[in-house]
């Protein structure tokens, strides 16, 4: 089958592990991995924010927990596991309650269709791009939801203006998505990462043809994850904390980590859709170059793939870290005014240079 | 949500205190607002009727704690009015100096929040970073960082020291300025939130007796200071923007500070070169006042501030009123907030530059 696979079942028989134990253990380790990462990653996201925030604005940041600072998201997690679940009077209890789940389930999914290296990529449907971006606005409708049950006028007002956000930031995306699956005739997110291949690196990288459609994806992702410029469903200067005004312990710390995990999520997405997913940037990868064809060599390049990836979507995140350093928050009219007048038609154009560019490079 | 009362604050994380708006929104439109204003109301003016002149001196830096040496140079000054005396001139001139430390201060604080309610986190860290340079020298100076208690009657309490680490602390504050401009003033999300949003009229502003940077960015010249006898020997232009909108406001503010650093400069050739007494030497602890009513204004960071004293002939004044820029600016928000949204709540009220202990005293 493949090289990991056969691997893991040497490793089994070694210690004299039947086979069939392998066939069942092997599928569902990569959904562990998944669900150990995420919550990994977004307490790593969380301390990575403070810390760059910190010094960007001269402090340090958080410094007092462990290290360094480094068990600062985990005590906070603990203290969020230990407050009291408030349920407001006058709420609707089962949709407060359902909310956050609603806004984190669909997370833990599309953490599964991205594809992380060659062979790591475990929903490779024929359109699983599709299925991203219906899953990356789910945790929308769990905002709304949770918004509107709180019972709380600027929760409403933050829900509101969460849905209409969406709606507004979710066309400029999937115009400028469709200059991609035009790119690379697919609408498989491991097949677009593989259009992207060639041996002189990044020289295939939509985001050299897809430029625009890169800057209006890059925004809009922003928009659509409520980070600063575009945090306005949880605006803290206007309607105190949003639509999570209500919220508490572990579903306060439900919709957190959906935030977090969705950050990374959408930047590894762009980095699938423009910056050549798991590709090496060399072109080759480093460890066939100095440990050439050999079978541990081919294993050591997932891992590398996996590295490149996470390399790329961190520098994604860095930016979206800055754009939240540096910018105030736009208006509510403005923000949508922004996303029908300027970046929809940036995002049509964007399809059309793409598909002229298909055209002439079909022709030749 | 179609129509609904919305009732922002006093517990909110922008009114920068306990200011209560009570907004009707049509969607995100507002129709109606009502400011109620005494959640803070500690009564300085009829606390001042039970304690002697001297007892109230240091609690008037408390009538606006970011700009303490306004107030009680307003006190004070009234107190000498009443007392007919005659303060040395080094005195009045380590009063403008550290009066104009204290504008740049509260500037700077003014636009670090002010770019928090707009959203804008990072700003908030780099004003306090030179705002804590004068607060530190405040502190070397009076012992206070915030409550001075400086200023004495017929003079300030001792001679100022430290007097040449101002000019190389001013220098570094304008030159972060421009970093500010940088960030700001070009910064197209800053424009759109600022320009054209909360414009005021001169005539309006005049009407709703509006004074201070307020007043200024609307197209008026209106600054205490050019008629003041404090500042006649001093070289210094007054700021002013047309525009009357929220980044005239934010302008005309930063120019505050570029103008009042060359006061600054200008104090502390004149301090330096110069030796004197620095009060009048009056002792204070039994002082009895005849029968009378004098009342002082001073130009402070938030419009002109009024201190009249009626006396009685006893220790304790008869009455206190305090006039002060910051109720007046409440007033006007009505005004100003009806029609926009309700992300431009903050935008125009931080732009006025409200100070809630102001506003209640």
């Amino acid at each position: 089958m493949n090289y990991l696979y056969c691997a893991f079942i040497e490793l089994l028989a070694k210690y004299n592990f039947p086979e069939g134990l392998a066939l069942i253990i092997f599928p569902l380790l990569p959904f562990c991995i998944i669900a150990a990462g995420l919550l990994i990653m977004v307490l790593f996201l969380v301390l990575a924010e403070r810390k760059i925030l910190g010094f960007v604005t001269q402090r340090k940041g958080p410094n007092r927990v462990g290290y360094w600072g480094l068990m600062q998201t985990v005590a906070d997690a603990f203290k969020l596991l230990c407050k009291e679940n408030i349920t407001p009077a006058g709420a609707d209890k089962f949709l407060f309650t359902l909310a956050p789940l609603i806004a984190f389930i669909p997370v833990m999914l599309v953490w599964g269709i991205l594809p992380y290296n060659a062979e790591f990529d475990l929903m490779s449907t024929p359109a699983n791009l599709i299925f991203y971006l219906f899953l990356a606005f789910m945790p929308v409708l769990g905002i709304f939801l949770g918004g509107w049950a709180s019972n709380s006028k600027y929760s409403i007002i933050g829900s509101v203006r969460a849905i209409a956000q969406a709606i507004s930031y979710e066309l400029p995306i999937a115009f400028s998505v469709l200059g991609i699956v035009v790119l690379a005739s697919s609408l498989n997110l491991s097949q677009i990462t593989l259009a992207q291949s060639s041996v002189f690196g990044p020289a295939k990288w939509f985001v050299i043809p897809a430029f625009i459609g890169f800057i209006v994806v890059f925004v809009s992702v922003i928009a659509e994850l409520n980070r600063c410029p575009f945090d306005l469903p949880e605006a803290e200067s206007e309607l105190v904390a949003g639509y999570n005004t209500e919220y508490s312990g572990m579903r306060f710390a439900l919709f957190y980590i959906t935030e977090y995990s969705m950050m990374f999520a959408n930047a590894a997405f762009i980095v699938v859709l423009f910056l050549g997913g798991y590709l090496s940037p060399f072109g080759g990868y480093l460890s066939n170059i100095i440990f050439g064809d050999s079978i541990a060599a081919n294993i050591l390049v997932y891992f590398e793939q996996t590295f490149w990836f996470l390399l790329k979507t961190f520098v994604i995140l860095f930016l979206f870290i800055l754009v939240r350093a540096t910018y105030p928050r736009l208006q509510s009219d403005k923000l949508l005014k922004f996303s029908w007048t300027i970046l929809l038609p940036l995002s049509i154009v964007n399809l059309f240079i793409c598909m002229l560019i298909k055209t002439i490079g079909g022709a030749m | 949500m179609s129509r609904m009362k919305l009732n922002l604050g006093p517990q909110h994380p922008s009114t920068h205190g306990v200011l209560r708006l009570i907004l009707d929104v049509d969607g995100e439109k507002i129709s109606g607002c009502e400011p109620v204003i005494g959640y803070l109301h500690r009564g300085m003016e009829k606390m001042a009727e039970g304690m002697t002149y001297l007892q109230y001196l240091p609690t008037v830096d408390r009538i606006d704690y970011l700009s303490g040496f306004f107030n009680s140079f307003a006190y004070v000054s009234a107190v000498e009015k009443l007392l007919k005396l005659e303060i040395p001139e080094r005195a009045s001139i380590i009063r403008v100096l550290l009066m104009e430390l204290n504008r740049i201060a509260s500037h700077l604080l003014w636009l670090g929040t002010y770019l928090l309610d707009l959203g804008a986190v990072s700003p908030f860290f780099y004003t306090f970073r030179e705002r804590e340079l004068i607060l530190n020298y405040f502190e070397k100076i009076s012992g206070q960082r915030m409550m001075y208690n400086y200023f004495v009657f017929g003079g300030v309490r001792h001679d100022i020291e430290f007097l040449n680490e101002i000019a190389p602390m001013v220098k570094t504050i304008v030159e972060k300025l421009g970093d500010y401009e940088k960030l700001l003033t070009d910064n197209p999300i800053f424009i759109s939130r600022t320009k054209n949003t909360g414009i005021l009229s001169r005539e309006e502003a005049l009407a709703y007796s509006i004074t201070g940077p307020n007043l200024r960015a609307s197209n008026s010249h209106l600054d205490f200071r050019s008629q003041s006898d404090l500042y006649k020997n001093f070289e210094f232009k007054i700021a002013k923007a047309d525009e009357g909108d929220c980044f005239a406001r934010y302008k005309v503010r930063l120019d505050e500070i570029r103008e009042s650093s060359k006061i600054i400069y200008q104090a502390v050739d004149f301090l330096a070169a110069t030796t004197g007494d620095v009060n009048t030497g009056l002792k204070p602890l039994n002082l009895k006042i005849d029968h009378g009513e004098a009342f002082a204004d001073v130009e402070t960071p938030r419009g002109l501030t009024t201190c009249c004293i009626k006396s009685d002939g006893t220790d304790k004044p008869y009455r206190v009123k305090w006039r002060t820029g910051s109720f007046y600016a409440v007033q006007i928000l009505p005004k100003l907030l009806i029609g926009n949204m309700i992300s431009d709540v903050m935008a125009i009220y931080g732009s006025l530059d409200v100070m809630l202990p102001e506003v209640d005293r």
